[in-house]
């Protein structure tokens, strides 16, 4: 009499799995595609200044990094800002050095195109930075980037 | 005798092994795109003692100090201002003595002679500025520069730069526009 009917018992239907590996090879490749594993561990505190009108960094095999700002290790290294270059502290003395190693590790048709990407930590003062600026002028390497963060709007 | 079809390699841990490398590359994943603003550095300076003479009007002349004040042509300013200042500087104002010379120059890709400002915005900086401010002033100039490249890209061939895609047109705005930005030897004078 009851317009229901409730006790049938019918047996859950099984979620079809089959396709699950695929979908998640689809997610595995995109990951694989962006990925871009990090060379040098940060040895120093940076964080990047903001500006408007940002370029994006062409031919990433081109790009060698020199990171200043405050060491990570305070007690060990103190407060004044450092220059890093690959995994160790440097001088502003190492830099031509350097810049000539990168340009070696290149090959030989683009070495003239090297760029030298600055991460600088905002509160970083001039000075440093202008030493380093020297230096690379020294080495003829000449193309720099001043590594910022876009925003849209100060 | 029954022909025994060959065994299925059992699939079932398939979607396990992928799980592991997703989970592997999710963590080692860095999303950042680097940017920046991109410069070239002028080349190392052979003998010091040449001087470049260049006329007083045709520079403006942009001062930072140990405590990030700015000065713009002996007068105090903001960063806000700043690139409507660098634009009304660059462009063109005929007979005008407070501004900036203008030269004829012959563009070989346009076929013509096209007026050009021998305008330069000189940038000095101090050992004690902040690398903040000086991004900040320099986006400022950029942005000027950019601005000045959309007008003549818009004069020219009725799209803004950016949206430019024939190279050669892009060489012939960067021809009529070039970035005519100077970064005068640092100073010590608010020490580090």
């Amino acid at each position: 009499m009851t317009k229901f009917k409730t006790t049938k018992t019918k047996a859950e239907p099984s979620i079809n799995t089959a396709s699950l590996p695929d979908i998640i090879f689809i997610l595995l490749f995109f990951f694989m595609v962006t990925t871009t594993m990090r060379q040098n561990t940060l040895m120093v505190k940076i964080k990047l200044p903001e500006a408007t009108q940002v370029q994006k960094l062409q031919k990433k095999s081109l790009v060698s990094y020199i990171y200043i700002g405050e060491p990570v290790n305070k007690a060990l290294y103190g407060t004044k800002p450092r220059i890093q270059l690959n995994d160790s502290y440097a001088s502003v003395k190492d830099i031509p050095e350097f810049v000539s190693k990168e340009r070696q590790a290149r090959p030989e048709a683009e070495r003239n195109l090297i760029t030298t990407s600055l991460k600088v930590d905002e509160n970083t003062k001039m000075g440093i930075v202008t030493d380093v600026k020297q230096q690379l002028r020294k080495a003829n390497a000449l193309k720099i980037n001043y590594s910022t963060r876009k925003v849209l709007k100060r | 005798m029954a022909r025994r079809s060959a065994p299925e390699i059992n699939a079932g841990s398939m979607a396990d092994i992928a799980f592991l490398l997703l989970i592997f590359f999710l963590v080692t994943t860095t999303m950042d795109v680097d940017t920046g603003i991109t410069r070239i550095l002028p080349p190392p300076v052979k003998n010091k003692n040449e001087k470049i003479d260049v006329k007083e009007r045709n520079i403006l002349k942009i001062l930072i100090n140990n405590h990030d004040l700015m000065l713009v042509n002996g007068l105090p300013a903001t960063v806000n201002g700043l690139s409507n200042k660098i634009i009304d500087f660059m462009s063109l104002h005929p007979n005008n003595m407070s501004y900036p010379q203008i030269k004829e120059v012959y563009i070989p890709e346009l076929g013509k002679k096209v007026m050009m400002t021998k305008g330069i915005v000189s940038l000095k900086n101090d050992r004690g500025t902040s690398y903040k401010m000086y991004i900040s002033v320099q986006d400022a100039i950029a942005k000027a520069f950019n601005e000045m490249k959309d007008q003549q890209s818009l004069k020219y061939y009725g799209v803004k730069f950016d949206q430019l895609v024939d190279p050669k047109k892009t060489k012939i705005i960067n021809k009529l526009v070039p970035i005519r930005v100077s970064e005068a030897e640092p100073e010590n004078v608010g020490g580090q």
